[in-house]
């Protein structure tokens, strides 16, 4: 960069900034979307964007930046908004990150970018993930994606998995000339993206044109292929000649609470009912022939306080529940969901049973879930995450009524690749081991990066491992050296 | 997209498929399993893997019409392509040399249970296997259990071959033969798992059964298919699907697949309305073709 200082093109002077409000983001009215699948919020118009932008106090140096996994430039792109130059935006937010149709939607951007904008001492943050959302959403209708052409290195790396770290690996390395093969268990692309997020959060659509694209850049994928069974990663590295392999399968196993009742008909995991949801289309049945229990004017219960409880409830919502709650052990300040998914879950209805845990399932004496026994909670003394202990209150048993209850309460690693994987290093709670630099695994040639390496974590933070792991393998494959 | 290079009917309602999946070939081990998904709206269903033959590059499967998806796949034909098969999921059987194994087969589980029946013949085991079927029609792989077996004990329930009764009638006898029995594996209708196991339990016989909830991923994934093992939920499509039978809640697993009734005979009976009187795959295909398009207009 110049070191001299370029001219804002930004009209409205510093001390004006402050006192423009946050640009509200359009949405669908609470009433109406309750009952259907399309998107919540409807995204900026240039307008919008550009009173938005304007609020910018381009700082010089940017926090905002230094507080997003990727470092996304924010202050640039924001900028290049205010200038009316939205293709340079998207363009100048691609460089840090491949995805950010989906990150602008579903980045927690309290804990990341917003979280640490200077504005919000004062004032409401910055909407950078609208903004985001906006130059995406803008380049894809202006249809402008160019194809890079780059000469072929003669290499070939394997990614395992396609969520968002795989397919970041996969976007990043092909861009340099690396011949690149994605493995998904799946028959469908795009990890919890698709499987996982409802449609009224990211639209589907999003991925499917984010994949097209990649197999126009050469990208080669393979689905109905669970490395571990139906190939071996030493295989890959054998017989099928990959030079490299990319481990990002994600933490995909539902934690259940070991509580009575959990095999009751109407218990569900929040990934059984996501996917049947979001990947089988069984609320389509018949026409699609997945079936779910139906929700129709039923009681629903989801029992956790992230992202996937508020999406499980809410499509219950949307399903036809006539109560949907949300039972969770800790008070809101603990939530750990996205602050605008709670806003959008309370608008619409969904009943949230705060400190509160069920402690049985109970059935109708046939194996049917008729309700769930709770008790109340208060805080104690913080525990080792540094969040209070929720403490059983004595006798303040209840007995909710619902047909269907979701479980939500975390997921742990998916042990496949790991166990037919001699030499793999893992930790003790059977996450891959990978160097934060370099993604690199114990294994030469392997690296893994993603929710596999961390646990349940972010979108943006699997696709950062995703980028740290592309840099280092494209290093590992011109040099040889590990 | 996976090909059919081969078709034909077992029994009534039985089937055969030889599919050309070179991945899945090359790794099967006995008790192992496929999920296929034939067509985009289709849902996901278990199969297990019949046999494989790694230098063509083809898996069998045998399947049963219970439902819609089972009927839609047995009206497929030699040529025809089945979406999605991934595989080979879940853990192997465990082949060893035990001594004497008594291998029981009820229904379309006698093809389940071949592969395994195979293999420990293979490892030196004296393998009796009984073979159960309502009738004689529905008797399958007799050959091919013959093969691999040193004594074949065949019943039907009707005793339209071989001899009337239930498999549990042979066992019981060879148990007061005093055949000495170092495992039981057995594979089929719950109800006959369960008696079973209810029976090698009281003569402290190690038993295996092969259990078949409802699945989707196959991979540990949504948890769907967990069955109650001593009181604990394991899931059957990564810890199992075969599981000391002395330990299964039988009556956890009927109740959990009964889950969907309700939609599973409605699908039947609009696909049955549907396919009525013709019997073609052809004229099958074309009325599911023309129920997707007409049901387009739904989906808005
Ligand atoms: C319901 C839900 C809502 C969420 N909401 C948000 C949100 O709003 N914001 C946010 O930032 N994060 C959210 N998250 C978390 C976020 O989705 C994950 O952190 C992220 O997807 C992790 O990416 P990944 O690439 O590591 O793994 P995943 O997205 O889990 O993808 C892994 C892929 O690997 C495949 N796979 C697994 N094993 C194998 C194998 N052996 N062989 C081949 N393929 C395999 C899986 O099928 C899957 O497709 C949410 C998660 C869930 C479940
Ligand atoms: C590991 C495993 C291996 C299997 N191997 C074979 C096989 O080799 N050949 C074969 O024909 N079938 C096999 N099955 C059973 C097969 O998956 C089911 O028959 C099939 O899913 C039914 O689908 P459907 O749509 O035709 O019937 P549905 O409409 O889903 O069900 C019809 C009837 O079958 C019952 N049912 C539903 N799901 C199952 C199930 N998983 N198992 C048994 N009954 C069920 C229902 O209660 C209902 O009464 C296996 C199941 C598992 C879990
Ligand atoms: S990628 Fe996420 S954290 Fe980074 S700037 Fe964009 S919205 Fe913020
Ligand atoms: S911290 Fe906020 S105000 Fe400062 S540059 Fe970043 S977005 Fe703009
Ligand atoms: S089928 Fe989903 S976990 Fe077993």
């Amino acid at each position: 960069m110049s070191p001299t200082v370029k001219k804002s093109s930004n009209p409205l002077p510093m001390k004006e900034r402050i006192k423009v409000p946050r640009q509200l983001m359009p949405e669908q009215p609470a009433e109406e979307r309750a009952h259907n699948f399309s998107e919540v919020n409807l995204g900026y118009n240039p307008v919008l964007a550009q009173q938005e932008a304007r609020r910018c106090l381009e700082c010089a140096k940017p926090t905002c930046t230094d507080n997003c996994p990727v470092g996304v430039k924010v202050k640039e792109f924001v900028e290049l908004i205010v200038a009316g130059d939205f293709l340079g935006a998207a363009a100048k937010i691609r460089e840090d990150n491949v995805l950010p149709a989906v990150t602008g939607r579903v980045c927690p951007q309290e804990d990341h970018c917003e979280g640490k904008c200077l504005l919000s001492k004062k004032v409401k943050p910055l909407g950078i993930g609208y903004l985001e959302r906006f130059v995406a959403d803008y380049e894809k209708r202006m249809g402008t994606h160019v194809v890079p052409s780059v000469p072929p290195t003669g290499k070939k790396v394997a990614v395992v998995g396609s969520g968002p770290s795989g397919l970041t690996v996969a976007g990043d390395l092909v861009q340099k000339g690396h011949k690149v093969r994605v493995f998904e268990a799946l028959h469908e692309l795009g990890g919890v993206l698709v499987y996982g997020i409802p449609e009224f959060r990211l639209p589907k659509q999003i991925i499917r044109e984010q994949l097209d694209y990649m197999r126009e850049m050469g990208v080669e994928f393979e689905t109905d292929v669970v490395v571990g069974r139906t190939v071996t990663i030493d295989e890959l590295m054998g017989e099928e000649g990959f030079d490299a392999v990319y481990i990002g399968t994600g933490a995909g196993l539902p934690q259940f609470m070991n509580i009575p009742g959990e095999h009751f008909n109407g218990v569900y995991s929040a990934n059984e009912f996501l996917t049947r949801i979001n990947l089988m289309k069984a609320y389509k049945f018949p026409t699609y022939d997945e079936p779910m229990l139906d929700l129709q004017g039923k009681d629903v219960a989801v029992i956790g306080g992230g992202n996937t409880a508020l999406d499980a409830i809410r499509s219950a919502l949307r399903l036809g529940a006539r109560q949907a709650y949300v039972i969770y052990r800790r008070s809101d300040a603990e939530m750990p969901a996205r602050a605008e998914e709670v806003h959008h879950a309370r608008q619409e209805g969904i009943d949230f049973q705060m400190l509160t845990a069920p402690v049985e399932f109970i059935s109708d004496g046939k194996g049917w879930l008729t309700a769930a026994r709770c008790v109340r909670m208060e805080l104690g003394e913080p525990d080792a995450s540094g969040r209070r202990r929720p403490v059983p209150i004595q006798g303040s048993e209840f007995d909710l009524p619902l047909s269907v209850a979701v479980i939500a309460i975390g997921t742990s690693a998916n042990p496949i690749v790991q166990s037919t994987t001699p030499g793999l290093g893992t930790n003790k709670r059977g996450y891959i081991q990978a160097s934060d630099e370099t993604q690199r695994t114990t294994r030469k040639g392997i690296f893994a990066g993603g929710d596999i390496v961390t646990g349940s974590a972010t979108v943006i933070l699997a696709m950062g491992a995703g980028r740290r792991a592309a840099r280092s393998i494209h290093e590992y494959l011109t040099t040889g050296e590990w | 997209m996976f090909k059919i290079i081969h078709a034909e009917f077992l029994a009534p309602g039985i089937k055969r498929f030889i599919i050309e999946a070179p991945r899945i070939a090359r790794k099967q081990r006995p008790g192992q399993f496929v999920i296929l998904r034939i067509y985009e709206e289709g849902e996901r269903i278990p199969v297990t893997i019949e046999n494989s033959d790694c230098a063509r590059g083809t898996i069998n499967i045998v399947v049963q019409s219970a439902g819609k998806t089972t009927h839609l796949l047995n009206s497929l034909e030699t040529g025809d392509q089945i979406l999605d098969v991934v595989g080979p999921l879940g853990k192997p059987s465990e082949i060893k040399n035990y001594g004497t194994v008594v291998v029981v087969g009820g229904g379309v589980g006698t093809a389940m249970a071949y592969p395994t029946a195979a293999a420990l013949k293979r490892t030196g085991n004296r393998v009796i296997s009984i073979v159960g079927a309502r009738n004689k029609e529905l008797v399958i792989l007799e050959p091919e259990m013959r093969a691999v077996s040193d004594a074949l004990l065949i019943t039907t329930d009707d005793g339209s071959y071989a001899d009337k009764g239930f498999v549990t009638d042979k066992l019981r006898q060879l148990i007061q033969n005093g055949t000495r029995i170092d495992l039981v594996v057995a594979v089929g209708p719950i109800v006959m798992m369960k008696a079973v196991a209810e029976m090698t339990r009281k003569e402290n016989i190690h038993t295996v059964v092969s259990l078949n909830p409802i699945m989707i991923d196959g991979t540990g994934m949504c948890g769907g298919c967990r069955v109650l093992i001593d009181g604990k939920s394991e899931f059957a499509c990564v810890d199992g699907p075969e599981f000391d039978a002395h330990r299964v809640d039988f009556a956890v697993l009927v109740q959990r697949n009964s889950m969907y009734r309700d939609a599973e005979q409605r699908s039947l009976a609009e696909f049955q309305r549907i396919a009525s009187a013709e019997a073609t795959a052809r004229e099958l295909e074309h009325a599911c073709a023309a129920t997707r398009a007409s049901r387009q207009g739904d989906r808005q």
